[in-house]
């Protein structure tokens, strides 16, 4: 610096209160904001068990989880060849089958499209898979984005077999 | 102006405004001296002032029969149409008054393009202006939610959705928004909270936006600068005050028929299904009044970047006074920027009209080449024609035109010379 001040006591106590009063400020802030976080009522729903035993070959049903659709798809044996045939190279959000569905049978994956979160429609598109009405997404037979403004492909949630007839999701 | 010198004529006046001085803002706004040329496309600043009561006074009694919960929301709303006595016109009203604020605010806004309004001295009433507008498009959007229809809920859906797009942060300020996981109950009662906020906002900005018009005064249509008061200007009351009364009754008839006529043709049929979470309406369109920025959304192909790009292309409107580097403010005397101004007027509607479509072939093509239009005309065309358009001459005075036969400068002062 090329003017000498010295730092002085009251210069110091300036900057302590400064600081207090920023770190009193955001301590009072913090409830206020984060009261619009999810709740714990809305985080006591976080799972919940489907039963698939009455969904038949290349047929899909649609359950609420967490206030979002989860689509819950049979597919067929065709429907699972054209997923796996799919090079990595020509996916936007490269992801295998074998990733996304742990059983090839089952697609389980939320029903939202990951560009503005409408539902995708099943059955359309020119991948055979899902198409989003809103803004014209394509989804191929594995959930995957394959042409349209969306980002990646539909999520798919956490879940697990609790046996051969019903589904854990959450 | 006259404020300085004023008293009040009564003993009680004077004794009151000593201690607080309503009789001398009163009396400052009935003599503020006004431009006398101002035209009709200057009656709306008044005309938008009435909307915003208007929805404050039929949003207080809709907010007496509403009920803010998913379960309820539509059936208050039906039981606001169908049981409360004249529910049905208020809502109509708040309903379609919402349309009417927004189409005064655009002949607002396009008003003040033509005539350089937003330039110096006048950039803080722009830019507060440019804070209402954006206030205006959110309490509208959270409105339209209230209900609770298949159009609210995704509509919602869509556009807080909109966050999830910002990088690493977006999904925890999407569910922070929404107090969920998705739109739902604690979405609307924030939004109902939020929706009786912020008008009284814009209120408050209001004031501030004619508390900064005060200061220089109002731009006019030849745009130049004038002596206030002089024989340029006339008091505000009763001059303008009449004009501004008669315009807004021609407004009302276009509002009433609305009204009484078509009150939902502003509106979209699936609004009237309760809202389902499971599916998806085949065509979801905002409303009227956000479809410009809308086209913008979905004109890039990118979901980061079509967030970015309609959030600029309000905000490249914030800094217009600075894009805009021509020293002359209205279109009258640059001959460019009038054609320009057109073009641009062509290009917002167009880009209405194919937010409104599909987004697919000829209509995306045509969106992104109204949406890249859109972009140059502010960053590119505006500031190239301050530097290159040749204007015409400006009169030195309002009356000057009109006592010296013309708008050549060397005329009228040969003129005074006579």
């Amino acid at each position: 610096m090329a003017e000498d001040k010295k730092t002085n006591r009251r210069d110091f106590i300036f900057t302590a209160s400064y600081a207090l009063g920023a770190v009193g400020v955001g301590a009072v802030a913090w409830p206020l904001i984060d009261q619009m976080n999810p709740d714990a009522s809305v985080k006591a729903l976080a799972s919940t068990e489907v039963d698939i035993s009455g969904v038949e070959k290349g047929q899909s049903i649609t359950v609420l989880w967490r206030g979002k659709p989860v689509f819950i798809r049979r597919r067929t044996e065709e429907e699972i060849t054209k997923a796996k045939d799919v090079k990595l190279d020509d996916l936007p959000h490269p992801e295998t089958d074998e990733e996304r569905a742990k059983n090839p049978e089952w697609l389980v994956m939320l029903g939202v499209c990951t560009h503005l979160g409408c539902v995708p429609l099943g059955d359309k598109g020119e991948y055979g898979g899902w198409f989003c009405p809103c803004h014209g997404s394509h989804y191929d037979t594995s959930g995957r984005i394959r042409k349209g403004p969306a980002p990646t492909n539909m999520e798919v949630p956490k879940y697990e077999f609790v046996n051969s007839n019903t589904i854990k999701i959450g | 102006m006259s404020d300085h010198d004023y008293t009040p004529k009564s003993k009680f006046g004077k004794w009151f405004n000593d201690r607080l001085p309503l009789l001398t803002l009163s009396n400052h706004l009935a003599e503020y001296p006004t431009p006398k040329n101002l035209n009709y496309w200057w009656t709306f600043g008044g005309i938008l002032t009435f909307c915003l009561i208007a929805q404050i006074i039929t949003g207080l009694i809709l907010a007496m029969h509403y009920i803010a919960s998913a379960d309820l929301a539509f059936g208050s709303v039906e039981h606001i149409m169908r049981d409360v006595n004249y529910g049905w016109l208020i809502r109509y009203v708040h309903a379609n008054g919402a349309s009417m604020f927004f189409l005064a605010v655009y002949i607002h806004i396009f008003r003040s393009l033509y005539y350089g309004s937003y330039k110096s001295p006048r950039e803080i009433i722009w830019i507060i202006g440019m804070i209402i507008y954006f206030l205006m498009m959110a309490t509208a959007f959270m409105g339209y939610v209230l209900p609770w229809g298949q159009m609210s809920f995704w509509g919602a859906t869509v556009i807080t959705n909109l966050f999830s797009a910002i990088p690493l942060v977006g999904e925890s300020i999407t569910n922070w928004l929404w107090g969920g996981y998705a739109v739902d109950n604690p979405t609307l009662i924030r939004f109902y909270s939020l929706h009786y906020l912020f008008p009284f906002l814009i209120f408050g900005l209001v004031i501030l936006h004619i508390w900064a018009l005060h200061v220089p005064g109002n731009n006019n249509p030849i745009g130049i600068d004038i002596k206030k008061p002089s024989k340029d200007t006339v008091p505000f009351h009763p001059y303008i005050v009449v004009k501004d009364l008669f315009a807004l009754l021609i407004f009302l008839i276009v509002f009433a028929f609305f009204v009484f006529y078509s009150p939902n043709i502003l509106g979209h049929a699936d609004n009237y299904i309760e809202a389902n979470p499971l599916v998806t309406p085949a065509h979801i369109v905002p409303e009227w009044y956000l479809l410009p920025f809308y086209a913008i959304l979905r004109s890039i192909p990118d979901k980061l970047f079509g967030v970015i790009a309609m959030f600029a292309a309000i905000f490249v409107l914030v800094i217009l006074p600075w894009l805009d580097t021509s020293k002359v403010r209205s279109a009258i005397f640059r001959p460019l920027y009038k054609q320009f101004y057109w073009f641009l007027v062509a290009d917002v509607l167009i880009l209405g009209y194919v937010g409104a479509m599909p987004a697919e072939g000829l209509y995306l093509l045509v969106a992104r080449v109204a949406t890249a239009y859109y972009f140059l005309h502010f960053l590119v065309i505006l500031p190239l024609l301050g530097a290159k358009e040749k204007t015409l001459d400006i009169p030195l005075s309002l009356t000057e035109p009109v006592l010296g036969g013309s708008l050549n400068e060397s005329m009228a002062k040969n003129k005074k010379e006579i």
